[in-house]
């Protein structure tokens, strides 16, 4: 296979290019910023896995014998906010949409570096602020927020996590515009809308849905803070508000929040099948689309998570229809991912069983969420583990083996290094196994009608809950693998190459790891994406009359 | 049929949502298998041979993309009908349907039955009685839910949500609260009782109560003094209220609205937000002087203000009838 590669071999890297602690606190290379955010997210994934572990162990019996109750709401509020607000939202592309949007595109670092720093630290300010308030006092309304129990029931810390979502959900806003106006500006020469790596493609859909839906659901939180010092009568229905209102603003942004985790990690699953079976992308256009449709669908579709409120008939009636047209694209994603296999050469390397368990855990994931959409169902298993179940496939299933697989496929990029290949397939089995074995009793709990939230309940669910519980162990050990094998890496790993997988993308064709400006010389681009036959994309311009000869 | 994973069914509703969710597992179950087994077909078809070798031309088809989307969209389009069917089943509430009150409060469920009995957390019901069921909460947003029936409402403060059920087969089934409501969210169940008709008549009478609904309404209409403005008289200051129950009310801007329990509840809590045409907007809020329960009380009264206000008129054709 020939590999024009763009890089000439040397020794310095954006690792070794500084190495003080001022040189990562201050650093403006996107690549930097990047494993900063790892590294706080990796450490927020855990104290959010800390609590799941906290919830599951309570849930062994039915009684609420580990902790009390207030404990338990508190346990699952924390979860949620942290899970959901710290890590698989702003994760992927904070991580890997950093490292790699500006390499794929031929760029020597986002639009505004300085920004990107700066989202870091607005970032970390929000995380600091939403620590404070779980540790003194903690936080008991849910992740949802629903009023008027956290308007003016909850005697928690409300106010304090409100402003900390609202302060991170202006890191997302910073890294959205960052990245919209890189893709747009910054692409190299020949790198035409079309010849995008699919990843991008689904970072360009996220930033879109993150500048439009966080504003608002910031704002909407900044409320509910808002009514519990000012009662200005908005949500609470002593005042004159109407609690429905909120829940329309909420799940405004909320559901798009969803494609806001998910999109990301669909990206990184397109990456992940055409690397490893080193084919483009079956119907490259029709992925393409189906990220744009689903990010504009997705703001259509809100209403569907409240069907039982009362909301009028005809209105569910359409967030249901419309439910179902979101759900097409990702049905054909899917159908994409797998023809990509055919007449592939596929090495089963850890990266490629997680986008196989991605696959498999999406199929789930999406059906379930077919049947919450429809009406007749949804009354039923609304507000039950059902629901629970079907969340933690999508939202962590897929953006977790999306995340997971794409730190096993450019980690030797991003550290240079190579892991350990035997042990980071058990722990992919581990996590498969261990997921489904947690999150697919759920599904039975939910439809025979547990609600969520529950700190205690009767008798008849146990052993499905010690089943998850299980699960969860197995989960939390698969997790706890890599982490000892990336250590390992770090210090002992081979030496990785340039290209070790052999795959076709303009960060396969810089070194391992990259220059602190990724390319010596601004590539040009003379191929589409995973062009497999001409085995590389980019030249280095001077020899680009050559290529052009060819 | 018990089928494995599916709660007890004890209502028609019950055995119509269990068939749309068979029908979805199955269909998915069936997606599923066949996606899974090609992708491992695939997978071990195409395993690398040798370490240069590549895929073969990067491929599509438009064909394929428009069939695999056409065809689960036709299936998702299918399952929305079919449950936008049955959701709008929950929503029409047979004519014949008998009213009953469920107030969510922290952490309990108290049930108003139209005799007037009232009870916590159990609920007692006859069989095969279409019911009718007003669901609202004193204080937080909580969820009425049971699982037997299949049957879920929010109640939401502030609003009456309706949503209705007929028992076929009696029973002691859960009840619980599904919207999590604080502290003892996990705690607000209870069980619903459903029973023959005659065992329900006899437990009615074993524990009857005091007074009807519309009777503490009326007690509850004198100590509030409301008839110091709604009197009977030509003078009054305010509407008279016999009869408006299920009327059309003209308001003042224009506009009418028919006085429904929504309507009532906002004028005593909100007067001023629709003012009858002709009245001036002198009305008091009642705001955080009444609780859920009595405000329905009132209601259930001026329903039956209605009722008496028919007959009287009633009685009235006839003994013009009889003058003529
Ligand atoms: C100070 C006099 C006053 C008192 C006391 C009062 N009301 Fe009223 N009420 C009015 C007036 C005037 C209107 C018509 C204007 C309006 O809609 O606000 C009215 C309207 C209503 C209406 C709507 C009637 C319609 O025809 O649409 C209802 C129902 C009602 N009141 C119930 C009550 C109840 C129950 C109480 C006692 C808890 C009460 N009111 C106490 C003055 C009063
Ligand atoms: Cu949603
Ligand atoms: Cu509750």
């Amino acid at each position: 296979m020939s590999s024009a590669a763009l890089h000439t071999q040397s020794d310095t890297n954006y690792l070794n290019d500084g190495f003080g602690i001022r040189s990562w606190l201050l650093t403006t290379d996107h690549k930097r910023i990047a494993i900063l955010y790892l590294i706080t997210n990796t450490l927020f994934f855990f104290m959010g896995s800390v609590m799941a572990a906290l919830i599951r162990i309570e849930l062994l019996t039915p009684e609420g014998d580990l902790v009390q109750p207030d404990m338990y709401n508190r346990l699952f509020t924390m979860h949620g906010v942290i899970m959901v607000f710290l890590f698989l939202i702003p994760t992927i592309p904070a991580v890997f949409g950093n490292f790699l949007i500006p390499i794929m595109i031929g760029a020597k670092d986002l639009a505004f570096p300085r920004l990107n720093l700066g989202s870091w630290y607005v970032f970390n300010v929000g995380a600091a602020l939403i620590f404070y308030s779980i540790f003194k006092g903690g936080l008991d309304t849910g992740w949802t927020f629903y009023v008027p129990f956290s308007s003016t029931y909850s005697a928690t810390n409300v106010m304090t996590a409100a402003v900390g979502i609202f302060i991170a959900g202006f890191a997302s806003i910073m890294t959205g515009l960052n990245f919209l106006v890189t893709i747009h500006r910054m692409r190299a020469p020949g790198m035409t809308w079309f010849r995008m790596p699919l990843f991008v493609w689904a970072h360009y859909a996220t930033s879109i849905i993150i500048l439009l839906g966080t504003p608002v659901v910031a704002v909407t939180i900044l409320m509910v803070g808002a009514e519990r010092v000012l009662h200005l009568g908005i949500f609470d229905p002593a005042y004159g508000g109407d609690p429905i209102l909120f829940q329309h603003l909420f799940w405004f942004y909320s559901h798009p929040a969803v494609y806001i985790m998910v999109l990301p990690a669909m990206g990184i699953q397109s990456e992940l099948v055409a690397g490893m079976c080193r084919n483009r992308v079956f119907g490259y256009r029709a992925v393409c689309y189906a990220s744009v449709a689903i990010a504009v669908l997705g703001f259509l579709v809100w209403g569907h998570h409240m069907y039982t409120t009362g909301q009028s008939p005809y209105a569910g009636t359409i967030f249901s229809f419309l439910t179902m047209l979101v759900a097409v694209p990702s049905a054909v994603k899917t159908f994409n991912w797998t023809a990509t296999l055919y007449r592939g050469s596929i090495s089963w390397e850890t990266p490629m069983i997680y986008a196989a368990a991605f696959i498999g855990l999406f199929i789930i994931g999406g059906t379930t969420g077919v049947m919450l959409g429809t009406l007749g169902i949804d009354v039923h298993v609304h507000d039950t583990y059902f629901v629970v179940a079907h969340f933690h496939y999508v939202m962590v299933g897929v953006t977790m083996m999306g995340f997971m697989g794409g730190l096993h496929y450019w980690w030797p990029k991003i550290t240079g290094r190579m892991y350990d290949a035997f042990w980071s397939k058990i722990s992919a089995l581990l996590i498969f196994v261990g997921f489904n074995l947690t999150f697919f009793p759920q599904f039975l709990l939910g439809y025979m009608g547990m609600p969520r939230r529950y700190h205690a309940y009767p008798e008849q669910w146990q052993t499905l809950n010690v089943l998850s519980t299980a699960g969860a162990s197995v989960l939390g050990i698969g997790f706890v693998l890599p982490a000892i094998y990336f250590l390992w890496s770090l210090k002992k790993g081979k030496k990785a190459e340039a290209n070790p997988w052999g795959a076709v993308g303009l960060e396969w064709e810089i070194s391992s790891p990259p220059i602190s400006h990724n390319f010596e010389e601004t590539p040009v681009v003379i191929n589409e994406a995973y062009d497999y036959q001409a085995g590389h994309v980019g030249v280095i311009p001077s020899t680009e009359k050559e290529a052009d000869l060819v | 049929m018990k089928l494995p994973f599916f709660p007890e069914q004890a209502s028609a509703m019950a055995q119509q949502v269990d068939a749309i969710s068979l029908f979805a597992v199955s269909i998915s179950f069936v997606a599923g298998v066949g996606i899974v087994a090609v992708l491992t077909w695939l997978g071990l078809r195409y395993r690398r041979s040798h370490r240069d070798e590549v895929g073969s031309a990067g491929h599509s088809s438009n064909l394929l993309e428009i069939i695999w989307s056409v065809i689960p969209g036709i299936i998702f389009i299918g399952l929305f009908f079919w449950g936008a069917k049955i959701y709008f089943e929950n929503y029409r509430i047979p004519p014949d349907a008998v009213r009953y009150y469920v107030v969510g409060k922290q952490w309990m469920w108290k049930y108003q039955h139209p005799s007037g009995n009232r009870e916590i957390n159990d609920f007692h019901v006859p069989v095969d009685t279409p019911i009718e069921l007003v669901v609202t909460s004193e204080d937080v947003i909580h969820s009425f839910f049971v699982p037997a029936l299949r049957v879920k409402r929010d109640a939401v403060p502030g609003r009456y949500s309706t949503t209705w059920f007929e028992a076929n087969r009696t029973g002691t089934f859960d009840i619980f609260c599904a919207e999590y409501c604080g502290a003892e969210h996990s705690l607000m169940i209870g069980k619903l009782h459903v029973m023959e008709q005659h065992d329900y008549e006899e437990w009615l009478e074993g524990n009857e109560p005091a007074q009807s609904l519309a009777m503490s309404g009326a007690a509850l209409f004198e100590q509030n003094s409301c008839g110091t403005c709604h009197r009977s008289d030509s003078s009054a200051r305010a509407p008279i209220l016999d009869g408006i129950y299920g009327r059309e009310i003209a308001l003042l801007g224009g506009g009418v609205i028919v006085a429904d329990d929504a309507y009532i509840r906002e004028s005593i809590m909100n007067p001023q937000a629709k003012v009858v045409a002709g009245y001036q907007p002198i009305m008091p809020t009642f705001q955080g002087q009444l609780r859920e329960e009595e405000i329905l009380e009132l209601i259930s009264y001026i329903q039956s203000l209605g009722k008496k206000a028919e007959s009287r008129t009633e009685a009235a054709a006839a003994v013009s009838d009889e003058g003529e």
